[in-house]
């Protein structure tokens, strides 16, 4: 089916593959982790990494390598690798399956990266709901331990590294940096203020790299078959490599895809995911997760990497592509992303905290057909008034779904509104209270 | 369209004032030692992982729930105790986190997924379903302790909505009758074979001939 070779996905498209270590070692694994180990400085790793244009998949897209880069150098005493498992981002299903089919993968990529980094441990942390993805995680872990991919003394050459697996307990803001980091201090998951970034003050108040667990599977690749490969891949020289894409919503075949970055829209969706489930046409996708605005019909055929998706007024995310038919209700599709958004505010800054109750309480009244037209001025003013004004990046995405939806589908907020007035259901309350 | 939210249910950081009780930080400072009697070699193992204990917090709440079923403020005291924290400390975490449960749930707990993508494929429907076979709504518990019911917020399986996840296990592409077994297999067997892991969408078919 695919046209493309595909990387982090090749394995488990194997049939019969069952993600235990000798299948991995059969299809090639633990070969880069071999070559470096002892042999290869782990200064020329990061720079492999640098070079290749590797750039996160959790949702941000910073270049790996230069993260990397920023932690002191010659800092005497312990660093900790982190891995962003806490896959929570609506639309994405991704890493459920790279942990759930190859761990080893994954497991092979942290301990290059701690290679390269010089951290002697690492935490994947885990989205409490993986509890099979865990126990999978903890049983790949043992196996590594025993063939001495894992643990002190990896491979013979006096390197340490051990990994632990820790769960969380359902919070969606603990996939920010740097509230991960505070769960996995036993606190609660707020996130903290930066700068100082993990780089520098991270875990224990020690230097830290956090990184997903899709860009830490690419790490095998990257190192075995050299950067300079995977800098050809996708769309040079931004965005490099493939993505893993999950498509969900009205498709006819909903699932994880992964392809070169760089082609469209209108490809992944309609190639790939078996084009619109009935046929009713596209009206409305989100391209990269629930924070990430929502684009028209018009937008299919935007590249899939960081730029194009940027300038077409939305951004790529966590890769999470939500397709929804023409007929779709966009004042209740935005509701049912700001009632997420309200529900997991962590509650530390006050205009996300505040402003996510008060924008749910008045997208309900419009979807109940008690609003009225100065309800459309109170979504745009609160909005404006969390936009930018919180510690993370959380506020920025919660308003997302009702700014889009605003720009793009006004007209359908306002024959609510006039159905309402029009039906004299309105009640007495003010507006933007509740 | 819009079910209107149980009172049960609000953003997660009103959690710590809907809790059942605020355990006091002076009184019974060091709590029973029930876990520690338990599950010595466990809670060390824990431990031994972090250079700060307090890491092991969240673990260590697991195990309570997996010994009590909840997170009893007599745990919540014994773990502070375990890890050299005030009671306030461990309430403060376990108020956070929407999987800890600090009251007694359904033998079966229901988690059906409400966000956009799932709501796409009928979550809606699925949550009706539980209504009118169960006779209880999210936050609610059936008579006999055996089910309870809750909407949550996603749970990274939207290519295969409708879902739920049923304690610890994935149930994917909800359909009436695979849900009807799914509850009557659970009644008799305390399982379902229907559960879904490890988890792979779309699974490899042989036929495509990928190269």
């Amino acid at each position: 089916m695919p046209k493309h070779e595909l990387i982090l996905l090749k394995n488990m498209m194997q049939l019969g593959y069952t993600g235990s270590l000798q299948d991995y070692e059969r299809a090639g694994g633990y070969q880069a982790l071999r070559k470096v180990v002892g042999k290869v400085p782990p200064a020329d790793v990061t720079a492999m990494v640098m070079k290749s244009g590797l750039r996160g998949r959790g949702g941000a897209g910073f270049p790996t390598g230069v993260k990397w880069g920023f932690l002191p150098k010659g800092y005497q005493g312990p660093r900790y690798l982190c891995c962003n498992a806490d896959e929570s981002e609506p639309g994405t299903f991704k890493d459920r399956q790279l942990i759930e089919r190859d761990p080893h993968q994954i497991l092979e990529g942290i301990v290059l990266a701690c290679y390269a980094i010089g951290a002697e441990t690492a935490y994947i942390y885990i989205r409490g709901e993986f509890v099979l993805g865990a126990r999978i995680l903890e049983q790949a872990i043992a196996e590594a331990r025993t063939a001495g991919y894992i643990g002190t003394n990896i491979l013979g050459a006096g390197i340490t590294a051990n990994v632990w697996v820790h769960r969380g307990a359902g919070a969606y803001i603990c996939g920010e940096e740097t509230a991960l980091l505070e769960s996995l201090e036993g606190k609660r998951g707020l996130p903290r203020v930066k700068p100082p970034f993990p780089a520098t003050h991270g875990l224990y108040n020690k230097p830290t790299v956090v990184n997903n667990i899709e860009t830490l599977a690419n790490l095998p690749h990257i190192v075995g078959r050299g950067p300079e490969w995977f800098a050809s891949i996708g769309s040079p020289p931004k965005s490099t490599g493939t993505r893993v894409f999950c498509v969900s919503g009205h498709v006819n075949e909903p699932g994880n895809y992964e392809v070169p970055m760089g082609i469209t829209f209108r490809e992944l969706i309609y190639e790939h995911a078996g084009g619109m489930r009935s046929d009713k046409p596209l009206k409305a996708f989100i391209p990269g997760g629930a924070s990430a605005p929502f684009l028209t019909a018009n937008h299919l055929d935007v590249k899939l990497d960081f730029e194009s998706v940027a300038a077409a007024g939305s951004m790529l995310g966590s890769g999470g592509v939500t397709v929804m038919e023409e007929g779709t209700d966009m004042v209740w599709a935005a509701l049912r992303l700001m009632e997420f958004f309200y529900h997991e505010s962590c509650g530390k800054c006050s205009p996300c905290r505040e402003g996510s109750s008060w924008l749910v309480q008045t997208m309900r009244r419009i979807v109940a057909k008690r609003g009225r037209m100065e309800d459309l001025e109170t979504l745009v003013d609160l909005c404006k008034n969390i936009e930018g004004r919180t510690v993370c990046a959380f506020g920025d995405a919660s308003v997302a779904p009702i700014m889009s939806t605003l720009k793009h589908w006004r007209a359908e907020y306002v024959t609510l509104i006039q159905e309402a007035e029009a039906a004299n259901l309105i009640k007495l309350e003010p507006a933007g209270r509740h | 369209m819009l079910a209107r939210r149980a009172a049960s249910e609000g953003p997660r950081w009103t959690r710590a004032v809907r809790a059942p009780s605020i355990p006091s930080p002076w009184v019974g400072r060091q709590g029973s030692q029930m876990l520690k009697e338990k599950y010595q070699e466990e809670i060390d193992e824990i431990i031994s992982r972090y250079p700060v204990k307090r890491s092991a917090l969240i673990p260590l709440l697991y195990l309570a729930q997996r010994d009590e079923g909840f997170i009893s403020e007599a745990a919540m005291k014994e773990i502070a105790g375990l890890l050299r924290l005030t009671p306030p400390q461990v309430y403060e975490t376990a108020t956070f986190y929407t999987m800890l449960n600090l009251k007694r749930v359904g033998k079966f707990h229901l988690q059906v997924c409400k966000s956009l993508m799932c709501a796409l494929a009928g979550s809606d429907t699925v949550i009706g379903w539980v209504k009118t076979k169960l006779g209880i709504g999210p936050g609610e518990t059936t008579s006999d302790g055996l089910f309870s019911l809750s909407a949550v917020e996603c749970l990274a399986a939207c290519g295969t909505a409708p879902m739920m996840q049923v304690n610890e296990d994935y149930y994917e592409r909800l359909t009436e009758e695979r849900f009807d077994r799914i509850l009557a297999d659970l009644k008799r067997d305390g399982t379902c074979s229907l559960k879904t892991g490890p988890f792979m969408w779309p699974e490899p078919v042989a036929v495509k001939g990928e190269t």
